[in-house]
């Protein structure tokens, strides 16, 4: 008894000392320990015609996951799949899978239920077991600890161990190399600033690539374009894609609002804008023709496009970037530049 | 069987003659008047000369759409200008029952089409006659024979934004909206893309030509006549409809079970 430290003991008799006022808990009214509650009692402990009704209930549970299964089974030969034939796919599914469900479903409820309603319904309380190991599991591991040390002379070789500290930091030092080696090799920031297009570029139309004439656009057309070479790069063609697609549109020329340094950008009408949303970078290409707005379909941001795309609506923090364009000497639409700011949503090194 | 007691109430004596009577009446009396007034409308439809389907387009344009698109089409407040629209731009409106407008709003809905083919065709001859304008397209490019596969390829690029990748149509901006595409008559799919419906884009034949609208006409009807091979589509609407079905059914259902699990058995 000595040897355990006081107040760890509730039931060794030290005189509580007394609290001091202010840190004083007052006890009188705390809530007493209400304990478990009492055993539960169902109705079928209590009913023999509720036990028996149960016990129908489930073996009626577990007769249905047999019908279920065999219903699986049957199905599948009775709703073949038929190559070509895609409702039969949808058959096949359906019937296996109904059947499949009413199987396992049936096992799992009819179980369930029986373990409920049936089942010794005793409620039991098992102490967690302590997470301290014994004394004497605990002297066996600082045994080993102590033996391993003497017979590698761990902490007498002071030199071995040292160099092995040394080599294992030194590891990963081959890792750091490849890993950054990962990165692109160009810099990534003046790839999101720059597209596919450039001055003389032909506006080609998406998928097929046959470039667009400016007489070909009709007033209210809305074109969906990529440019010159893109439908024929073998790499990296999406991602050239996701910066350089631009929606062409032509409005009558007197619905169009230009700045004066952007009145060059379009042709009679005919202009060219990014179709990358500026705020997440989603393809805007809902175009409603007679009000000139453009919709963005991931957040409703609204574009003016008779306003060069300024925002109406919607989270967009910037107005899509303008292709500036004009016409080749056959007739083709061609851009004049690239865009004149980086295209798509915000990123850490943009300017503005 | 004796019947002295209780005479049998049959034939002309039975109680639900009367009734009988009434809708054999009613019957006779709505198959004359059907009748005759078939007769009035086939004598309207026999083939007419030129002239006389543009002065009958004339008479119907009067009575029907000049309160709003002006006397000669010429157009007004309540109503675009038709001089150029074409015969097709006609065929779809009036086609598809988008005019005469029942209301002015966001947009004209499609509803029950007002008028016969016959008196569309005559319409759209007289505001064909106005001035030059997309025509009635040859058949053979809505016959829907073409390549979906291809077609697919165009409409995901030029009409999936709006119509939805399925055809099942989505929201435009303050209350209009992109209609779904479903089991549609091919040359209104065709009138469509040619004449650029409100605010629909204009798909001209340098755009999309007339054998890849033909093909894009084929891949709608693929998707007519294709089941869903996944089950339910629930509108074709994609993570709207079937967020909300996970959502409502899904782990409302697996919430029910968790209780169903933890509660005590009564």
């Amino acid at each position: 008894m000595a040897t355990k430290p006081p107040g760890n003991d509730i039931t060794s008799a030290m005189p509580a000392p007394e609290p001091s006022p202010g840190t004083a808990i007052v006890s009188s009214d705390t809530v007493a320990n209400p304990g478990l509650p009492g055993e539960h009692v169902r109705v079928t402990d209590l009913d023999p015609k509720e036990e028996k009704k149960a016990e129908r209930r489930i073996a009626l549970f577990f007769s249905l996951s047999i019908i279920g299964s065999v219903i699986a089974a049957v199905s599948y030969v009775i709703f073949p799949i038929i190559p070509g034939d895609m409702a039969s796919v949808r058959a096949n599914n359906m019937f296996v899978g109904l059947g499949a469900a009413i199987g396992l479903l049936g096992v799992g409820i009819g179980a369930v239920h029986w373990a409920k309603s049936l089942m010794h319904g005793h409620e039991l309380v098992e102490e967690r077991h302590p997470t301290r190991g014994s004394e004497e599991t605990r002297q066996t591991a600082v045994e080993m600890f102590t033996q391993a040390n003497k017979e590698s002379g761990f902490t007498r070789r002071s030199l071995v161990r040292n160099t092995l500290i040394g080599a294992l930091v030194a590891t990963p030092i081959p890792a750091v190399a490849l890993f950054r080696d990962l990165a692109p090799a160009a810099d990534p920031i003046a790839k999101m600033k720059e597209t596919m297009w450039a001055k003389g570029v032909r506006l080609t139309k998406d998928p097929s690539g046959v470039p667009i004439k400016a007489s070909e656009v009709t007033i209210g057309s809305a074109f969906q374009v990529i440019p010159e070479g893109l439908a024929e790069l073998e790499h990296h063609r999406l991602e050239e894609k996701a910066k350089a697609a631009v929606l062409l549109m032509r409005l009558p020329v007197e619905d169009l609002v230009e700045k004066p340094e952007r009145a060059s950008w379009s042709y009679q009408g005919i202009v060219a804008y990014s179709k990358i949303c500026t705020h997440v970078g989603c393809p805007v290409a809902l175009y409603e023709q007679q009000t000139h707005h453009l919709l963005c379909p991931c957040h409703q941001s609204e574009f003016d496009v008779s306003n060069h795309c300024e925002v109406i609506f919607g989270p967009a923090a910037r107005p899509l970037p303008q292709l500036p364009i004009t016409v080749d000497a056959q007739g083709y639409l061609v851009a004049q530049s690239d865009f004149t700011e980086p295209v798509g949503p915000s990123f850490w090194e943009r300017e503005l | 069987m004796t019947n002295t007691r209780v005479p049998r109430r049959t034939g002309r004596r039975h109680p639900l003659m009367g009734a009988l009577l009434l809708v054999i009446g009613l019957f006779v009396t709505g198959g004359a008047y059907a009748a005759t007034s078939a007769g009035i409308a086939m004598a309207e439809t026999p083939p007419v000369s030129q002239a006389s389907l543009i002065d009958e387009g004339e008479k119907l344009f009067l009575a029907n759409c000049a309160s709003c698109h002006g006397l000669n089409a010429e157009g007004r407040e309540a109503g675009p200008s038709l001089i150029g629209v074409g015969a097709l731009a006609v065929d779809f409106q009036v086609g598809t029952g988008r005019m005469p407008m029942a209301a002015s709003g966001p947009q004209a809905e499609a509803k029950p089409v007002q008028f016969t083919q016959a008196q569309i065709d005559a319409l759209a001859a007289f505001v064909a006659s106005l001035a030059p304008g997309p025509g009635m397209p040859n058949p053979e490019h809505y016959a829907g024979d073409g390549d979906a596969a291809e077609g697919g390829a165009l409409f995901r690029v030029n009409c999936a934004m709006c119509h939805n990748v399925a055809g099942a149509g989505g929201a435009l901006t303050e209350g209009k909206y992109a209609p779904h595409l479903r089991d549609l008559d091919p040359v209104h799919i065709y009138g469509a893309m040619v004449t650029g419906p409100q605010n629909m884009p204009v798909f001209n034949d340098m755009n999309l030509t007339p054998e890849q609208k033909n093909d894009v006409i084929t891949y709608l009807k693929y998707l007519d006549e294709t089941p869903s091979v996944g089950g339910f589509t629930l509108g074709s609407l994609g993570p709207v409809s079937e967020g909300l079905f996970v959502w409502l059914i899904g782990l409302g259902g697996l919430i029910a079970v968790a209780i169903w699990l933890t509660a005590r058995s009564n």
